[in-house]
């Protein structure tokens, strides 16, 4: 764990321990497990979010994402009777094509990402809301899918599922990023894109590959979203939520230049966010202030992080040449 | 520039005079000797966390004056360079600019006492044309509360800057279009244009093809006439020995000696800068064996740059082939087709026979082609990682079980690298932006010794680099040839092309003008064929 990570995890805690004493509720067993199921769901989706900053990009489709797969998942299961596995294969399927697509048109006809995206963000929001006719997707009174159910919405030992699959999801993309060529690769091309080419590495698929590891994990938060809310109104599910996973990927260290950034921090930057918004709601304070209360702490932590890394050389740098100072003072 | 735009037109006599030199140095330059110093330096001490930069320099430049400023690479030059522009303060010493004594200059304190400098790397805004660069946050204005800018009078200021400076292009062509040195002659406009006195030319022609850099000694000697000083820095000896009233050298942060106009010679100099003699002049390396069959066989490739001027070419295996021309022959651009980032809009390119396909630099890898490219620092490798990083991105999955990255394994091959080229860092966990350019450049030449080439490209590969790392490149070239793996050397540098090559081939817009066997090697044969001209045969060792 790097000094970085370890300064948010202080953060974390000492919010943590401010809010138990202003409300002890924050520790009872039924808040611990909502907000973790929460950081679940939000952190699936911001790990693919990191593998695309990583490379210098940026993935704004997601939350229209959530909003358009979540809808044909229960559509699928609900509505036109799918085996659930087969339409779990499907949507995740369906993400990959997509984040293929976006790859695709980032690498190869060198469209920027962000131009890509906002327009998937457009897109996918409009197709989800046609498809439903603007209605609300959802399950029919008394239809039951208890493996399914337990898996996403289930709790082991009183731990949620969706947590578990959380943990397995970041121990493998931990691997990933940081021990595997590819994840070598990754952090080459978002340092130097044009210098990997010159090293001989295929950038294009590697990029590419991001995308579509950004659009699995997306079709599989989108799943756990569903299952989660049980009922989709497509015209607001999902809404910011590539934001929310931004900020988190952000608050972790995350440079949006590309080429920074750790697994572990994305995860303690989405356990912050969602950190924040159980404090919104514990300590009372308006819900309406609840995107203020975040925009405020991201911008307050990534300066406070800059100006200490600033600091940080400052005092290197003098007490270097005090050294140096004493040395020829001593000559 | 002469040669550079359209059709070239020089005749064989204009040739000669560009070779045999044009500086006139009269007698005024030893009368001058006595007029008070424009800047002097007492006793200049700066030091950096565990460096000293410099240690009680001093030096004077007087008016109208040419200091030719030498030294190798970490010498001290830069930390000159920034205390003269008030970037950073002297820890102790007096700077006496125009008369008045200080203890350090601040950056208005410089550019208000006319100092100005033309850098390596240019500070200009090529989407801008050359008035407004000129110009620039000085704009003459109309009368009115728009503040809009007045084209027609800021068009008459900047005509009279470029005509002193000899340029040969208009005040609203944009910078993009315009060549290296002509985008320094917009530099030393800008000079003009703020009345400056000392002109510090920072390495203006390391990246000079032969041609301009004559016209830009002409712009100093044309300042020097002005009453204008000149500090000139540069790698490049013989530059400084045609221009230079003084040699100032520095070593270690500390002057070396100084060299006055009679007494500057390209061995005293590389006497004083490295303190000993180095016979640079002569070959540096010869191959110990006859080149073998041939590698690479270029067949009729025409490059983006110029569509419908086909290339063809033979790189032999055991030699050290070098590509010569001006900037903007085509040399780069076949490199880049060769090492497959661009793609050649026709003909083929065989290795060994057989056709490789050039689709991506991935494909050259695979086919043991490998770049060492121009711009080491953006493309050559990847400054914020390790050196065993940077080492092992290109067979990175040789060191890697079930795609997991092997520490270990990396490690070992980076350390032999680093022995094996003596690469100057505490470890190969260093991060290689901290390195110096001759480190840079063997890290580079590293990651591909690491993997066997078959043909291996350098591009300018001591651009940059001080004298002593020059020569284990040199030798590291050679030693490749001599295992048998074709080398294409490009270089715009004579002395290092005639010094290195077992044979030159000299590019002329786009297409190889002639190739020079080792008879015929002469800085004026590759000139000529440079601009296009038949070479002169052999006269038994003529130049």
């Amino acid at each position: 764990m790097s000094k970085k990570d370890l300064g948010l995890l202080v953060l974390i805690l000492v919010v943590g321990a401010i809010v138990t004493v202003i409300n002890p509720r924050f520790l009872s067993a039924i808040n611990l497990a909502n907000t973790s199921n929460l950081v679940a769901l939000f952190g699936i989706l911001s790990i693919g979010q990191a593998f695309v900053i990583i490379t210098g990009g940026i993935e704004l489709s997601v939350g229209s994402l959530v909003a358009l797969l979540g809808t044909l998942f229960i559509d699928f299961i609900a509505v036109r009777e799918l085996d659930w596995p087969l339409a779990f294969v499907v949507i995740i399927a369906l993400g990959a094509v997509i984040g293929l697509a976006h790859g695709w048109l980032i690498t190869r006809l060198k469209m920027q990402p962000f131009v890509v995206t906002l327009c998937g963000l457009l897109i996918y929001r409009g197709v989800a809301r046609f498809y439903t006719a603007d209605g609300t997707a959802g399950f029919a009174f008394g239809q039951n899918f208890p493996t399914l159910e337990f898996l996403t919405a289930g709790r082991s030992w009183g731990v949620p599922n969706s947590f578990i699959a959380l943990i397995v999801i970041a121990a493998v993309m931990w691997v990933v990023l940081h021990r595997s060529v590819f994840g070598r690769y990754l952090y080459a091309i978002g340092k130097n894109e044009e210098a990997a080419k010159y090293s001989g590495i295929r950038t294009g698929r590697v990029v590419m590959a991001a995308y579509v590891i950004c659009g699995v994990l997306t079709a599989l938060s989108a799943i756990y979203f569903a299952m989660y809310t049980r009922s989709i109104s497509p015209a607001s599910h999902g809404q910011f939520y590539e934001l929310y996973a931004i900020a988190a990927a952000v608050l972790g260290g995350f440079s949006l230049r590309g080429g920074e950034g750790s697994l572990v921090g994305v995860i303690l930057g989405t356990v912050l966010l969602q950190e924040l918004q159980n404090l919104v709601n514990l300590l009372g304070i308006p819900s309406s202030l609840n995107f203020a209360v975040m925009g405020g702490v991201i911008l307050i932590g990534v300066l406070v992080d800059q100006q200490w890394g600033v600091f940080r050389a400052r005092r290197l740098m003098v007490e270097a040449s005090r050294k140096s100072m004493a040395g020829a003072a001593a000559e | 520039m002469l040669f550079i735009d359209g059709p070239v037109a020089a005749g064989q006599s204009e040739v000669h005079r560009l070779l045999s030199g044009v500086m006139n140095h009269t007698d005024a330059t030893i009368a001058q000797a006595t007029i008070a110093p424009f800047l002097s330096l007492e006793g200049v001490r700066k030091t950096y966390p565990g460096v000293v930069a410099l240690d009680g320099f001093s030096m004077e430049v007087r008016p109208g004056e040419v200091v030719g400023l030498v030294g190798e690479n970490g010498a001290g030059k830069s930390t000159l360079m920034k205390i003269l522009g008030g970037v950073t303060r002297p820890d102790t010493g007096t700077i006496t600019v125009d008369g008045v004594a200080l203890q350090g200059l601040t950056v208005e304190q410089s550019i208000g006492s006319g100092i100005a400098f033309v850098h390596q790397e240019l500070n200009l805004f090529d989407n801008l044309d050359v008035a407004a660069n000129v110009f620039f946050g000085r704009e003459p204005l109309r009368a009115g509360p728009l503040r809009l800018v007045d084209r027609a009078r800021l068009r008459a200021m900047v005509a009279p800057l470029l005509k002193r400076v000899g340029a040969n292009f208009s005040a609203d062509a944009p910078v993009a279009s315009l060549s290296l040195a002509q985008q320094q002659m917009v530099e030393i406009a800008k000079a003009l244009s703020i009345k400056a006195r000392l002109v510090i030319l920072d390495e203006p022609t390391s990246s000079l093809p032969i041609a301009e850099t004559e016209k830009l000694l002409d712009v100093i000697a044309g300042l020097k006439a002005d009453g204008i000083s000149v500090i000139f820095i540069s790698h490049r000896l013989h530059e400084i020995e045609r221009v230079a009233d003084r040699v100032v050298v520095l070593r270690d942060g500390m002057l070396a000696g100084t060299l006055p106009r009679q007494a500057i010679t390209h061995d005293q100099m590389v006497k004083l800068m490295i303190g000993r003699m180095l016979k640079e002049r002569e070959r540096v390396s010869d191959s110990a064996h006859a080149p073998g069959g041939v590698a690479v066989s270029v067949k009729a490739v025409q490059t983006t740059a110029y569509p419908g001027r086909p290339v063809d070419l033979d790189i032999r295996h055991g030699e050290i082939l070098g590509l010569a021309g001006l900037v903007g022959s085509g040399r780069t651009e076949l490199a880049r087709v060769l090492f497959g980032i661009d793609r050649a809009l026709g003909g083929s390119v065989q290795l060994d026979g057989r056709e490789v396909p050039l689709a991506s630099a991935a494909d050259a890898v695979a086919s043991g082609i490998f770049l060492a490219p121009e711009d080491r620092k953006l493309t050559g490798i990847l400054l914020d990682l390790s050196i065993a990083e940077n080492i092992t991105l290109p067979n990175l999955p040789a060191h890697a079980r079930r795609s997991l990255v092997s520490a270990s394994a990396e490690a070992a091959t980076a350390e032999k690298q680093k022995r094996k080229l003596a690469i100057k860092a505490p470890s190969v966990a260093t991060r290689t932006g901290t390195l110096s350019g001759g480190n840079q450049q063997k890290v580079v030449l590293a990651k591909w010794l690491a993997m066997n080439p078959k043909v291996m490209i350098l591009d300018e590969p001591t651009r940059g680099i001080d004298i002593g790392a020059k020569a284990e490149i040199y030798g590291l070239m050679r030693g490749l040839a001599d295992a048998g793996v074709a080398v294409l050397m490009i270089s715009s540098d004579m002395e290092e092309v005639i010094g290195v090559s077992d044979r030159i081939a000299v590019m002329h817009e786009g297409q190889v003008s002639g190739i020079l066997g080792k008879d015929d090697f002469s800085q004026e044969n590759v000139l000529l064929l440079a601009v296009g001209k038949r070479p002169r045969p052999a006269l038994g060792g003529s130049q």
